[in-house]
């Protein structure tokens, strides 16, 4: 009879780490220190052994969770970025003061909302899923609650957040009035019956849907709250939320189009080609203007989200495939960028500017090398993951037929490499003004950092092993 | 007896005029007000629906859509207050450390 749950486990795994994390923040008395976050990596490592054991079995729970390979690859790149952001949180969290038991109970369980919106087949479990994740990620934004910046920063997330839910739950309720089920493989064979002809109220539900998704991906033109959002956080928080969250969202939002809404393919992928391209151009020429490196790297996650979605256009085998492949790269890129940002933090600076990481080389190597490695694999630079990632979307693309996506989409990886590289220049070659006093790297955001380099090399040289999965996993489902 | 399109129509109208209120008011908590008003026009479309199509569903949806709501009020009113401590002042125009 257990055999029922098997497919939450992993899920399940996630919200008993964040439960007993809560738990010791109530019953820690005053002052005591307590090893709350090394509970988040027993919960992930449960979760990541019981995603391995799932693995093929394609198990079902309750009918709208559903743990076939696609969802489990996901869920494993959520739990790689649960370990990272554990492990870069760590420091922050000591330094600012912050509270370790609501902090890591918060990340942990929007974890598990992530996980869970990967592996829903239910719109409404997806809409709960979706809910979840926010409602933790909204409060982790503005945690560091003396700040105003990042209670700002708080306040305009959680208003766009809940402002494009009320969207998507609309899209979920015309859907539910057309098809007498939020079930994906129902709506599915029923929009195939009728989908020579579409009424007006299926293109609305699915713009609705679309409009929802967006704002989840930070899709142009629904990106205006990811670069104060992201500026905002702590940096730790920034990479879980640029990457978890766009994994998840991505997850379900491939589900649901290319599974529940593939018989409507020809309607709404012209309205995504448009996205896809604003999304790219807008996020790359934006990004160049910046300042800080915080708000520069929110807009090139807005410009992978642009890339994300030329994969998602093109909806053939090297697309779906490439989907996979790129969220991990990104995930890992990203989150060891933000990682470094984190690092370079101290308490009375947020050292974020970019004219901060002058002669970054000369004070500190090490960090000066990984992030170098970060920025250049974000730009697509061989043999780095982020350029086997960004090969494949476009070499899908290119089979698709959407030549012009291709080509915007390499033009602006071009000039999004100019604002990686100013960095990269300003810490090898500008002497620093005050070389930054800081106190040494912990041994658990060292080793995450060593893994997450070790990881974009590795994606980037021998490729092919994760790339065969991906495309078995998401090739036996869509 | 009013028909299934009526109950679509309240809840269109509704729905228009949360997210009107989302962009035009002035104030954070008639904002938030504004973004229950169009949880509760969706709310509307989908017991219409529940009853046009003759199931329970839709209203089961309902519960699960407050649940959700009353959960994100909680969350917004949280932050709200912790905005207003740093700035006593509930106008949106005067939040301007980042970049709108």
């Amino acid at each position: 009879m257990f055999s029922a749950f098997s497919a939450v486990v992993p899920m399940a795994c996630v919200t008993a780490a964040a439960i007993a994390a809560m738990t010791a923040e109530a019953f820690r008395s005053p002052g005591e220190q307590m090893p709350i976050g090394p509970l988040g990596y027993i919960g992930l490592l449960g979760a990541a052994i019981s995603t391995c054991l799932l693995w093929d079995r394609n198990a079902v729970s309750f009918g709208v969770v559903v743990a076939d390979n696609f969802s489990l690859f996901v869920t494993g790149v959520l739990i790689i970025v649960g370990v990272l952001s554990l492990a870069f949180s760590a420091p922050t969290v000591e330094r600012e003061q912050l509270p370790a038991g609501e902090y890591y109970a918060l990340m942990l369980f929007s974890l598990a909302g992530m996980i869970l919106m990967a592996m829903a087949s239910d719109l409404l479990v997806i809409f709960l899923a979706l809910e979840v994740l926010s409602l933790g990620v909204y409060v982790l934004t503005g945690i560091r609650r003396d700040s105003p910046a990042a209670t700002e920063a708080a306040f305009k997330y959680f208003l766009l957040g809940a402002f494009s839910s009320a969207f998507f739950l609309y899209g979920i309720a015309f859907t539910y009035g057309m098809t007498g089920s939020t079930r994906l493989d129902r709506i599915g064979s029923l929009m195939a019956a009728q989908s020579m002809a579409p009424t007006p109220m299926q293109l609305l539900a699915v713009g609705l849907l679309l409009v929802g998704f967006a704002f989840k991906v930070s899709a142009v033109p629904f990106h205006m709250w990811t670069p104060d959002a992201y500026e905002g956080a702590p940096p730790a928080v920034t990479g879980f939320m640029s990457t978890g969250v766009k994994a998840a969202a991505f997850a379900a939002f491939v589900r649901v189009f290319l599974s529940a809404f593939e018989p409507l393919q020809s309607d709404w992928s012209p309205v995504l080609w448009a996205v896809a391209a604003a999304t790219m151009i807008v996020g790359t020429v934006v990004g160049v203007v910046q300042s800080s490196v915080k708000r520069m790297l929110a807009y090139s996650s807005i410009a992978h989200g642009g890339y994300l979605l030329v994969a998602l256009v093109s909806a053939n085998d090297v697309g779906k495939g490439a989907i996979l492949f790129y969220l991990l790269t990104y995930a890992v890129t990203n989150l060891g960028a933000f990682g470094v940002i984190g690092l370079l933090e101290t308490g009375d600076r947020p050292n974020d500017q970019v004219r901060d990481y002058a002669g970054l080389w000369n004070d500190h190597p090490r960090l000066a090398i990984a992030m170098t490695l970060f920025l250049l694999s974000l730009g697509g630079f061989p043999p780095l993951g982020g350029f086997i990632a960004k090969w494949y979307v476009f070499t899908a693309a290119m089979q698709a037929g959407y030549t012009w996506l291709a080509i915007i989409g390499v033009l602006t990886s071009v000039v999004s490499v100019f604002f990686y590289l100013r960095i990269i220049v300003m810490m090898y070659m500008t002497p620093s003004m005050s070389p930054l006093q800081l106190p040494p790297v912990p041994k658990a955001a060292a080793i995450g950092l060593v893994a997450s380099v070790a990881l974009v090399v590795y994606l980037g040289i021998l490729p092919s092993r994760v790339l065969d999965w991906a495309v078995a996993s998401i090739g036996t489902i869509f | 007896m009013p028909s299934l399109n009526d109950y679509l129509i309240l809840a269109a109208i509704l729905f228009a005029i949360g997210t009107a209120g989302v962009f035009l008011r002035r104030n954070l908590i008639t904002i938030l007000l504004s973004i229950e008003i169009m949880l509760n026009a969706v709310n509307l479309t989908f017991v219409a629906f529940g009853r046009a199509l003759g199931s329970a569903d839709g209203q089961i949806i309902v519960f699960f859509v407050m649940t959700v709501a009353a959960a994100e009020a909680a969350v917004g009113l949280a932050i709200v207050i912790s905005l207003f401590r740093h700035r006593e002042s509930l106008n949106p125009e005067t939040f301007t450390l980042l970049k709108w």
